[in-house]
């Protein structure tokens, strides 16, 4: 009895693929099974030790004040979850503002680096040495303890022209209070919005190149239109000055130290490493480009802008986004100077005062996952733009 | 795989970290050699290491007696420094076994956080402390102004209630650390520093020049502060509960580290229960039956620890004021041994 090889009976378990999968199902499962055991047990462990849990906590009175906050938020009337808030648009404020100073900052130094100028190149390249080389939470003790409490106290105040002063307790400028202000928010960003989709349209129908006519709607669109809105429903601008009191400034738009010094310390650290992302990036365009640009009759900055940077981003994006997740995860460091962000509010105040460590710690870390994961998609996004298509 | 052999890890953690928590204390420590004790760390007086590493302070001393009891040598104790934030999760956790850290008993933190106070081991309330430059007579006069506290601490919270209550401005400014807090009070961010009464006299010999500074006379609220042990290990309750009770007691009989080996032949009852040489009690709590002396000896009474780090014969000079015996006008008063 022989048999062809090639008609061999295969046992069933043995097909390699109904095998892997009946190992990666059984794996999941017995994942799962863990998880699930983990999760009970906790919930024993607490309930055994009597320690609350749940989010009932986030309906309750708070009870403590913040010192910046972008939304109403009051002691006595808001809530654990509106402190939340607080914290969580704090976190974002400065990290967008970071991120965006950053990014200019570094962009800048690095394509100073590269510089023919050799003063500015070594300028640029000091900064990179210095920057990165310190760790972040000394650079923000150094901003926060040297450099902003050198400013006056606040009995002797810096005037400032218009109406704002400057001590050692933040900024006070006067607060622009508009009239008929939000129908004029609404009309600008139309415009923009407009104007964007103007360039678009344009785009699409083969004009590269900006026109006059181009430049002309779109000036019109953003400045004209507006402009034209505030005069007819008659917009006035008033502004709310800081006034000195018995112990403190009062009104008026108020800049905290410890704002300041956070935002400083992280873009200024972020902008060293984003300066040699930037500069990897130049290097990366072959050197060719820039001589047949050159050849072309181009000078130094359109090459740049036209030739070697568009080439350069898709080099840069990548390693730019992980500097901007770096930059909002360091965003936490807020705590060792004060600044009331996520941290410092939820797994800080809320968490002491409720001692619910589980609930506060999980939902803070899927916070910051969540904002990463989001921006690192974004950036994805703008990645598979500026991709090198390849046809 | 090596995310399988991470979620595992996790898993294992979460399955093993928190059950630990529930075994006998007593007898962890024993084995351990050691006691865990959650301190302060930055406070003068209550527990802060000196220049040369040695940790002093009336808390500290609070950890000695332990350690005495339980090991006849009050050196056998590992001091953890804690923030205000920090403590209650460390000790849920387990890392301490006891939380010895000038620390407020209130309901929440007796129900909510799985803890339970033992003794009220020291009377305090809030206070404020300003510049003389402001010329303030009281608390009253703070409105508008910035105070700069500590997060987490119940200050923070008196401090929200005292200016609503008395609709007064908050520019509240929190800091995590003690030292962090005072710093930025001390460079002139804030107007004033709040925190409980006698720790505004031991952090005022911390700023730049202390005579600038006055403390107001207002006490705004109840800071009762207690030693902490995890719910749930009733004989390790006991035991630091009556260890603190032990030196109350000594204190009012008059046993001090001096006469302590004379008084164990006392032929007053009360004194022969208490030292020893009549009764169990000691072994009732699962420790021997010199408890007492261990302890009055290696450490002192309570008046003895008081004068020593807080009292007359310490930097800071505070006045037992509500803390002296109860037969002496004061509050401390502890149930009898027998």
């Amino acid at each position: 009895m022989t048999r062809p090889s090639g008609a061999a009976p295969v046992p069933t378990l043995g097909r390699p693929r109904l095998r892997g999968l009946l190992i990666q199902a059984g794996l999941i499962v017995v994942v799962a099974a863990l998880a699930w055991v983990a999760v009970i047990n906790v919930a024993e462990n607490l309930a055994r030790a009597n320690i609350a849990t749940g989010f009932d906590f986030w309906n309750v009175t708070a009870g403590f004040d913040i010192s910046q906050t972008l939304i109403f938020y009051s002691a006595q009337a808001s809530t654990y979850g509106r402190a939340f808030w607080v914290g969580f648009l704090n976190t974002v404020l400065v990290a967008a503002l970071a991120i965006a100073l950053a990014t200019i900052i570094g962009f800048v130094v690095g394509i100073a680096r590269l510089s023919p100028n050799f003063l500015v190149a070594k300028l640029a390249s000091g900064y990179v040495e210095l920057i990165r080389n310190i760790p972040l939470l000394l650079q923000l003790l150094f901003w926060y303890n040297a450099v902003l409490k050198a400013l006056p106290d606040i009995r002797d105040s810096v005037m400032l022209p218009g109406g704002g002063y400057l001590n050692i307790r933040g900024l006070f400028l006067p607060a622009p209070n508009v009239f008929g202000g939000q129908t004029l928010a609404l009309v600008l960003l139309g415009g923009i919005v407009a104007a964007i989709a103007w360039r678009w349209w344009r785009r699409k129908t083969g004009r590269i190149a900006a026109t006059p006519l181009d430049i002309a709607v779109m000036a019109f669109l953003v400045l004209g239109l507006p402009l034209l809105v505030a005069i007819f429903i008659e917009a006035r601008i008033s502004f709310a000055y800081p006034q000195m009191g018995r112990f403190n400034i009062r009104g008026g738009l108020e800049i905290l130290p410890e704002f300041v010094a956070l935002l400083a310390g992280l873009s200024i650290y972020t902008a060293a490493f984003i300066a040699e992302v930037v500069r990897a990036g130049l290097l990366s365009v072959p050197k060719g480009q820039t001589e047949a640009a050159y050849s072309l009759g181009l000078r130094r900055g359109p090459t740049m802008r036209l030739v070697v940077v568009p080439q350069a981003m898709r080099v840069i994006v990548p390693p730019l986004t992980n500097q901007y997740l770096n930059l909002f995860k360091n965003s936490t460091l807020a705590v060792a100077i004060g600044y009331p962000d996520l941290v410092q509010i939820f797994t800080g105040t809320v968490l002491n005062n409720t001692g619910q460590a589980v609930e506060v710690v999980v939902l803070t870390m899927a916070v910051y996952l969540t904002i990463s994961l989001a921006t690192s998609l974004a950036m994805n996004i703008y990645n598979k733009r500026v991709m090198l298509v390849e046809r | 795989m090596k995310w399988v052999s991470v979620a595992l890890a996790v898993a294992g953690a979460a399955l093993v970290g928190l059950s630990s928590a529930s075994a006998a204390t007593l007898d962890t420590v024993k084995a351990r050699g050691v006691l865990n004790c959650g301190a302060n760390g930055q406070l003068p007086g209550f527990g802060m290491p000196d220049a040369q590493g040695v940790w002093t302070g009336f808390d500290v001393e609070m950890c000695r007696a332990l350690a005495a009891a339980i090991f006849d040598d009050p050196d056998k104790v590992k001091f953890i420094p804690l923030t205000a934030k920090d403590r209650f999760t460390a000790l849920q956790s387990g890392d301490v076994d006891v939380l010895i850290r000038n620390t407020t008993w209130t309901l929440s933190r007796d129900t909510q956080l799985g803890l339970n106070a033992t003794m009220i081991n020291y009377y305090d309330g809030q206070g404020f402390i300003v510049r003389k430059s402001l010329k303030l007579n009281s608390a009253l006069e703070l409105n508008d102004a910035a105070v700069c506290v500590q997060q987490g601490t119940t200050s923070e919270l008196n401090l929200s209630d005292y200016f609503r209550t008395n609709k007064m401005r908050l520019k509240s400014v929190t800091f995590a650390t003690l030292d962090e807090a005072l710093k930025a009070y001390d460079t002139g961010r804030c107007d004033a520093y709040t925190t409980d009464a006698s720790q505004l006299y031991s952090v005022r010999l911390k700023l730049a020049k202390p005579e600038d500074h006055v403390v107001l006379p207002e006490v705004i609220s109840k800071e009762p502060f207690a030693a902490f042990v995890r719910h749930g290990d009733d004989q390790w309750f006991d035991i630091v509960k009556w260890v603190q009770f032990a030196m109350v007691n000594a204190e009012e009989f008059g046993i001090g580290q001096s006469n302590v080996d004379e008084m164990v032949s006392s032929a007053n009852p009360e004194i022969k229960r208490l030292l020893g040489s009549e009764g169990n009690y000691g072994e009732q709590l699962g420790l021997t039956k010199d408890w007492v002396v261990r302890i009055v000896k290696k450490v002192g009474n309570y008046g003895e620890v008081f004068d020593r780090t807080i009292g007359q014969n310490s930097a800071l000079k505070i006045a037992r004021g509500q803390n002296a015996l109860w037969t002496k006008g004061g509050l401390m008063y502890a149930p009898p041994v027998r």
